[in-house]
């Protein structure tokens, strides 16, 4: 019998030393054990205290002018105490819809491609490149919109360029990170087993891919898409910047529209009273939106992992 | 080297000078042998011997490692598989593979087994029906799964998941099956059955059987070959290699001296 080697022989110090340390060690176990238990409750804390807080600001005034004309008014008019957001919701709609209608299938033929079609190493280089996307500012995507993106609806489709159509490009482009890396991920912790039994039964790549791998895949895939869509409904800056702002009802994609979050950010600075109220309210519409989509992505992964 | 072979039999695949590279690593030197047709072939040897490399060869998997490369020619039925005019789908249709470890796809069993012949085009619910019953009939497991083919595949137990891939690849018609230690994660009575299965089936098909165990290969192959660090030591009628072998290496192995 050997002492394995990473097992250090104990020193022999006096007992009462020993005890002593004992003391200190547990001490400090339970301190360090106490300081991390505070810092991960005060991130839980934060979100419960913005919930409570917008819910103080919101609710009564949602109570106090009905549900109903505060959801489906059209009318949005703070100086005769008009107050109704459903532009801004079907804006809000409209937008998150044109998002996911360009970033979904862009992002998932993205990871199809990348996990696929293209050598690891090159993936390597690729994939930290996309999630790069991730980490510009907001403003910057925003700003390109306005240089870029609109003038050019303006010169080849007509209406005022900033629109609905360029915000949802924006948005498009801004949520390609999050359903890329996310679904890049699901489709890698598809077994790789299940790609060479379907190929050794004679199917194509191609084959093998949209039939198996995808559907192997699909909670995770779908799980991205809601995330994305969950950033889209929430992004304001570069919406701000490229949607046009106008409170009205869209009728085609190159009408100016204003969403729920441009409507708070840009009256937020001067609101008072029940205007001010009126805004906290359309945050707690949002608030359950974004809570309603990100329940279903967490319940779409946890799906994949119940399997 | 092949002795002890007193009927010619009719060749299904002829391997010349076979060898192949993964980036700078060698696996398989310089291998020349025919695998006679309608025959179990045993392929016994230890871990890191080629054994795998060699089945993976035959139905062209290693393409899927851009590192790897094949020098020298694989003859099936006289064609060469490797030849830039044949195509790997096509060829996978004709040499199906069994993998050690079980991998039903994510699907029911019913689908599992019809995903190779859909691929082909048959569309036909009564058609893939009658695959369906024959080939779980021909893998022993119809009797165990014909009141649930909707079940999800992955549900079943490990032996049965393994008579499934059995069935599913038979469902595609091959010449030749290639079966990668099929046995591996098996308890002694699944492993009994699907030995069963493929002596019944060599009536059918062409069976190459890599196998660990050495016991399994006495036990059904009626060659033998061994294979010894990426080299082919001997081949030859199952019972002159396991009682009278020409290679002192083999006989090593197969008393179980090392290895």
């Amino acid at each position: 019998m050997q002492n394995s080697p990473n097992i250090p022989v104990q020193p022999n110090c006096p007992d009462r030393r020993r005890t002593q340390n004992a003391v200190v060690i547990w001490c400090r176990d339970k301190l360090a054990r106490y300081i991390f238990l505070a810092v991960a409750f005060s991130a839980t804390a934060s979100l419960l205290l913005i919930a409570l807080f917008i819910l103080k600001e919101g609710v009564p005034f949602i109570i106090k002018v009905g549900l109903k004309s505060f959801l489906l008014s059209s009318e949005w008019n703070p100086a005769a105490e008009k107050f109704g957001i459903y532009p801004m919701i079907i804006a809000s709609l409209w937008v998150t819809l044109g998002a996911m209608l360009i970033g979904a299938p862009l992002g998932v033929a993205g990871a199809i491609f990348l996990t696929q079609f293209v050598p690891r190493s090159i993936m390597r280089i690729i994939k930290p490149m996309i999630e790069l996307l991730a980490g510009i500012p907001s403003v910057v995507y925003g700003f390109m919109g306005v240089m870029v993106l609109a003038p050019f609806i303006r010169n080849y489709l007509g209406g005022p360029g900033l629109s609905l159509l360029a915000g949802s490009i924006i948005l498009g482009v801004m949520v390609l990170p999050t359903v890329i890396s996310i679904s890049t991920d699901a489709i890698n912790a598809v077994p790789k087993t299940y790609l060479e039994g379907a190929l050794a039964l004679g199917a194509t790549r191609w084959q093998s891919v949209h039939m198996v791998i995808l559907k192997a895949a699909r909670s995770g895939i779908i799980a991205s898409i809601i995330l994305a869509m969950g950033r889209a409904v929430g992004e304001t800056m570069a919406v701000i910047m490229v949607a046009g702002n106008a409170v009205r009802i869209p009728h085609s994609a190159l009408d100016p529209v204003r969403t729920l979050t441009a409507n708070i950010a840009l009256e937020m600075g001067y609101a008072t009273g029940l205007h001010r109220q009126a805004l906290f309210a359309t945050g707690v519409v949002l608030f359950v939106v974004v809570m309603i989509l990100n329940s279903l992505a967490i319940a779409a992964m946890k799906r994949k992992t119940g399997n | 080297m092949r002795k002890g072979q007193c009927v010619e039999r009719k060749v299904k695949i002829s391997v010349q000078n076979l060898s192949v590279f993964f980036g700078q690593h060698q696996a398989l030197r310089s291998l020349t042998m025919n695998v006679p047709a309608n025959r179990i072939l045993g392929i016994i040897g230890p871990a890191s011997s080629g054994k795998t490399t060699f089945l993976r060869t035959l139905n062209r998997m290693n393409d899927l490692d851009p590192e790897s490369r094949a020098e020298g020619r694989v003859l099936l039925d006289g064609a060469d598989i490797y030849h830039p005019s044949q195509s790997a789908v096509q060829l996978r249709k004709r040499v199906g593979m069994v993998f050690a470890l079980p991998m039903p796809l994510p699907m029911s069993i019913y689908d599992n087994v019809v995903y190779g012949p859909r691929l082909s085009g048959i569309r036909n619910r009564a058609a893939l029906d009658v695959i369906v019953e024959r080939t779980l009939t021909a893998a022993f497991l119809w009797d165990e799964v014909k009141d649930r083919l909707n079940m999800l595949a992955l549900r079943l137990s490990g032996g049965q998941q393994q008579r499934l891939c059995l069935a599913r690849t038979l469902a595609m018609e091959p010449e030749v099956v290639l079966l990668d230690e099929p046995c591996s994660g098996l308890d002694p009575i699944s492993t009994a059955r699907i030995e069963d299965a493929l002596t019944v089936l060599k009536e059918r098909y062409t069976i190459i059987l890599v196998t660990n165990n050495t016991k399994q290969a006495s036990r059904i192959a009626d060659e033998t070959a061994f294979f010894l660090m990426g080299e082919l030591v001997e081949l030859g009628e199952t019972s002159q290699i396991f009682t009278v072998p020409c290679d002192q290496r083999t006989s090593d192995y197969v008393t179980g001296r090392f290895g």
